[in-house]
């Protein structure tokens, strides 16, 4: 008889495509989300980023959040909870929000999926039970659901991604368009496939029951042997979420209801996600709040910066008004040299009434356990850092 | 033209005074009781054919303002040389009398003693007493009027002199056992002078934070803390407040019951539309003041969905469980309490701060008191026209009784507490049981259901450090307003807090009409 093992409720669970992707780890380099052990790269970070960008890769979304919110009272609850308008979310059809407390500080964003006129599902990274559980509070026909371990999802993204689900069998997979939802049959399992993700580039994310995840991982890469279908963790993600200008959080903003200190934490506007912000809506959780933000204006404003060199300017350091860096105006939250846009890319938080000015990032480095530093110039751009057409175009290119 | 200025939801005291104020000042008022008559909790109780009482059954500290200001003397209201004296009853029947700055039936170091802590008790009430008829200040509004009020709190504080402001510090927290341990030594006068701090609250002798604070709202006034029982009874009060807000115009509907507060929305946000009332009617109104308690007001009248999520959540916590029940009897006579000549004034009966303590432990734990104490009081012996003649009404709030009962309350648990409470009484008037012609009890969930009233709460919203001040009921909704344009709270669950004050409603009133 084996002895019981005394750390049994602390281990790591293991997501329902865990044998495959623990085949195919061969660094054994592992970190963990949601409690879930969760692959921070397979073979190295850069390798996966690029089959991301040139072929296709999957990323496994298991450990995502996902609670399917249902009742005649739904659509009201979630409207109520997020600031854009669930109403305009069509049959199938995927939106971005966020939620924010009442002080408009942003507690999370996800995406809402329509899947009836009073079923949802509602996706985001942490746990938002609680939230939820207050947010449904009142309602009387509706019932929230946390499906995050009865759902297995993978995210399959790059070039190759449509042309992998045509030879999964996927009919039709070329006409779904952004943001859409189709539901198919795999083997008589029922597959549901969304085109969405968070890598900025033609993507679909597959959803199944956990039972047949393996036999979709199989299906999937056997269709994509061909394709040059790749498994992709953490640090790759990070980096294609970067060049499409996504935020995560921990590094843009930190969760409102985890954040001890005043203004800790983030507004919509901050994060130019102003657009989320639907003000036609009479109501919604935190809309008095940001009512007044917007009529103030945001404290701060995230801003892509196109540094001069190509010095990451790392997470942290410190943005100034002047080159002598004695006027402090904002930080770093996420920086990179960004392959695919072969510039020296940065997402920071700058005060807004800076924006318009010169900007100089002051960056450390290392050169051999040697500590450099240097001021380099940063140009505030409008436009996206990357954004190829394929991530729009429907039908997307054939490969 | 059926759009009213203001509609008033309640005919409670507080929404009464609220209309009169309104209307006073020439707006178009409707008032919407869903009962049959006007008062609320403190509304006439015909609990058996000639007998009435109230809920409610005394007046301690109703805001002389409030009666000048709407000329209550000149629609029957006074409250005037009909001053109740406090009867501490001991069960030899030497009993004790506090009677406003006198005591008799204590020994002479109590005596002493209970002359500088009325001193004292009625020093703070008085520095106190001009904030229960002001609006709080804002939390973090800022604005000059919320830091002016908060500083003048500070001032009036610091006014009091240094022996005072330190001992004003050093006390107001203080559980009512320790305050009276360490002034007195007489069992049954502590557990009388505790009495005001802890009755109405879900609070006991040992509890800490919340029995000097009642202690003081409860001295605001003149009389310092004294009861009467106004001509009429305590409906008296209602009646005048009812002919002096109709003789400035308002309208008063009973039999009216709202059942939605009408909230609008468009892209400018969300404004209050008028009510919707259980028959379906409907009706418009620039304002709607709800007088019903803020839990009922926001989640069921408003609903969720026009509210922010952590404020309902804030609403949804408040803590409104009643601890009080009522006893009424009808008497055949005048019932015989050993050793006093007359029963006519507030009659407490609980022999020490312990036994008030382990009814508490009883009712916190949802359990029926074993030895529930309690104040008595016999209305009709103040206005004999209560009673057929030669009869009585004896009134007894009883204490603790709990508003979630262990496997909940039905018929046969209000039996037992009903017995419970005239077994105790009748160790103090043994032939009490061969008067009583027909007896009720009301627990706090008859209460809630018969006064529309959460957890049949005394306060509506327990009167607690936590929910009071800039905190009542909670922040965002303390000054009147409320996250929803047009719509304000003007009932006890407002600052100050409950009992028949008429502050909420008054205070309402003035900041509708800034
Ligand atoms: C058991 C008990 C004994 C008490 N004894 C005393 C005492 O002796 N002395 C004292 O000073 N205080 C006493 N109090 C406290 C005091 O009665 C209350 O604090 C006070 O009456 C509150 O007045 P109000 O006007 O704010 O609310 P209420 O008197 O509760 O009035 C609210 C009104 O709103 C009405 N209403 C509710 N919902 C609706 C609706 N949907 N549509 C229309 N109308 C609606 C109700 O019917 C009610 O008339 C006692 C309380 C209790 C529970």
């Amino acid at each position: 008889m084996s002895t019981p093992d005394p750390y049994a409720g602390e281990r790591l669970k293991l997501s329902p495509f865990h044998p495959r992707q623990q085949a195919l780890n061969i660094r054994d380099a592992w970190t963990s989300w949601n409690g879930y052990k969760f692959a921070e790269h397979y073979y190295e970070a850069e390798y996966e980023y690029f089959c991301v960008r040139n072929l296709c890769a999957t990323y496994d979304i298991s450990p995502m959040q996902k609670y399917q919110i249902q009742g005649p009272d739904a659509q009201t609850l979630l409207n109520r909870m997020v600031t854009r308008d669930v109403a305009k979310v069509g049959l199938n059809r995927v939106a971005y929000c966020v939620w924010c407390t009442d002080a408009g500080r942003v507690i999370d964003d996800g995406t809402i999926f329509r899947l009836a006129a009073d079923r949802f599902l509602l996706t985001c990274g942490s746990p938002c039970t609680a939230w939820l559980e207050r947010s449904a509070y009142g309602f009387a026909e509706v019932e929230v659901k946390d499906l995050s371990d009865a759902l297995a999802a993978l995210s399959l993204q790059g070039p190759t991604a449509c042309a992998v689900l045509k030879k999964l069998g996927l009919d039709g997979i070329d006409a779904v368009k952004p943001f859409d939802i189709r539901h198919f049959s795999l083997h008589g399992t029922a597959l549901m496939v969304s085109r969405t993700g968070f890598t900025g580039d033609l993507g679909y994310e597959l959803w199944i029951e956990p039972d047949r995840a393996l036999e979709l991982w199989d299906a999937l890469y056997a269709a994509g042997a061909h394709y040059g279908i790749h498994p992709y963790g953490e640090t790759a993600t990070n980096m294609a979420r970067l060049e499409a200008g996504f935020i995560m959080p921990g590094m843009e903003f930190n969760e409102a209801l985890k954040t001890v200190h005043f203004e800790h934490d983030q507004t919509p506007f901050e994060l130019n996600l102003g657009w989320l912000v639907d003000f036609n809506k009479p109501h919604f959780s935190g809309r008095r709040a940001l009512l007044e933000e917007k009529r103030r204006g945001p404290k701060y404003t995230l801003t892509k910066l196109d540094v001069e060199g190509n010095r990451p300017a790392e997470g942290g350091s410190r943005i100034y008004g002047n080159k002598r860096c004695t006027k402090a105006v904002g930080y770093v939250t996420s920086a990179m040299w960004s392959p695919a846009a072969k510039a020296n890319i940065a997402l920071a938080m700058i005060r807004t009434e800076h924006r318009q000015g010169a900007l100089w990032a002051e960056i450390y480095y290392e050169k051999e356990l040697r500590q450099y530093s240097r001021v380099a110039k940063c140009t505030p751009l409008r436009k996206p850092f990357w954004a190829p057409p394929r991530a729009r175009a429907t039908p997307p290119p054939d490969y | 033209m059926d759009r009213y200025d203001s509609i008033i939801v309640g005919a409670g005291h507080n929404g009464l005074v609220c209309a009169a104020y309104l209307a006073r000042n020439g707006q178009r008022v409707l008032v919407l009781e869903a009962a049959p008559a006007p008062g609320g909790l403190a509304a006439d109780r015909e609990f058996h054919p000639g007998f009435h009482t109230s809920i409610a059954h005394s007046i301690g500290h109703f805001s002389s303002k409030v009666a000048g200001d709407l000329n209550l003397a000149a629609h029957g209201f006074t409250t005037a040389k009909r001053r109740l004296p406090v009867l501490g009853l001991r069960l030899n029947g030497e009993h004790l009398v506090v009677d406003g700055d006198s005591l008799a039936g204590v020994g002479a170091d109590d005596a002493a003693a209970y002359k500088n802590h009325r001193a004292r008790m009625g020093r703070f009430a008085t520095t106190l007493s001009p904030f229960w008829l002001k609006t709080m200040p804002r939390i973090s509004g800022g604005s000059l009027a919320d830091w002016t009020t908060f500083g003048r709190i500070g001032f009036n504080l610091r006014r009091m002199g240094r022996e005072d402001f330190r001992e004003f510090l050093r006390v107001a927290s203080l559980p009512a056992r320790d305050l009276m341990d360490e002034q007195f030594s007489d069992a049954v006068l502590k557990a009388v002078l505790s009495w005001d701090g802890l009755i109405g609250s879900k609070l006991a002798p040992r509890s800490p934070n919340g029995a000097v604070p009642a202690m003081l709202y409860r001295m605001a006034e003149a009389a310092r803390g004294g009861h009467s029982i106004p001509s009429g009874g305590v409906p008296g009060l209602i009646q005048s407040l009812q002919r002096a807000a109709e003789s400035l115009g308002a309208e008063i509907r009973c039999a009216a019951e709202v059942r939605r507060i009408l909230v609008g929305g468009s892209s400018a946000g969300l404004a209050v539309k008028g009510v919707q009332l259980a028959n379906g009617e409907q009706i418009e109104a620039a304002r709607v003041v709800s007088a019903v308690d803020p839990k009922r007001t926001f989640l069921d009248l408003v609903g969720v969905r026009y509210l922010d999520i952590g404020f309902t959540n804030r609403i949804r916590r408040l803590r409104c469980d009643g601890t009080v029940g009522k006893l009424h009897l009808a008497l055949s006579g005048l019932p015989e309490f050993s050793g006093l000549p007359q029963p006519n004034g507030r009659m407490i009966l609980a022999p020490d701060m312990d036994a008030i303590e382990f009814a508490f432990d009883d009712a916190k734990h949802g359990e029926l008191p074993v030895h529930p104490v309690m104040e008595i009081l016999m209305p009709s012996l103040a206005d004999a026209s209560l009673a057929p003649p030669g009869q009585h009404v004896l009134s007894a709030q009883v204490l603790y009784v709990p508003y979630r009962l262990k496997g909940g309350w039905n018929d046969a648990a209000g039996e037992r507490m009903r017995e419970r409470a005239i077994d105790a009484i009748a160790q103090y008037a043994p032939r009490i049981r061969e008067q009583i012609i027909h007896g009720e009890f009301l627990t706090p969930e008859d209460v809630a259901l018969g006064c529309r009233v959460t957890g049949g709460h005394w306060h509506h919203v327990e009167f607690a450090l936590d929910q009071m001040l800039m905190m009542r009921p909670t922040y965002e909704a303390a000054q009147y307003q409320t996250p929803i344009p047009g719509l304000y709270l003007c009932g006890a669950g407002c600052h100050p807090g409950g009992d028949l004050t008429g502050a909420p409603g008054h205070n309402a009133a003035q900041e509708i009409l800034r």
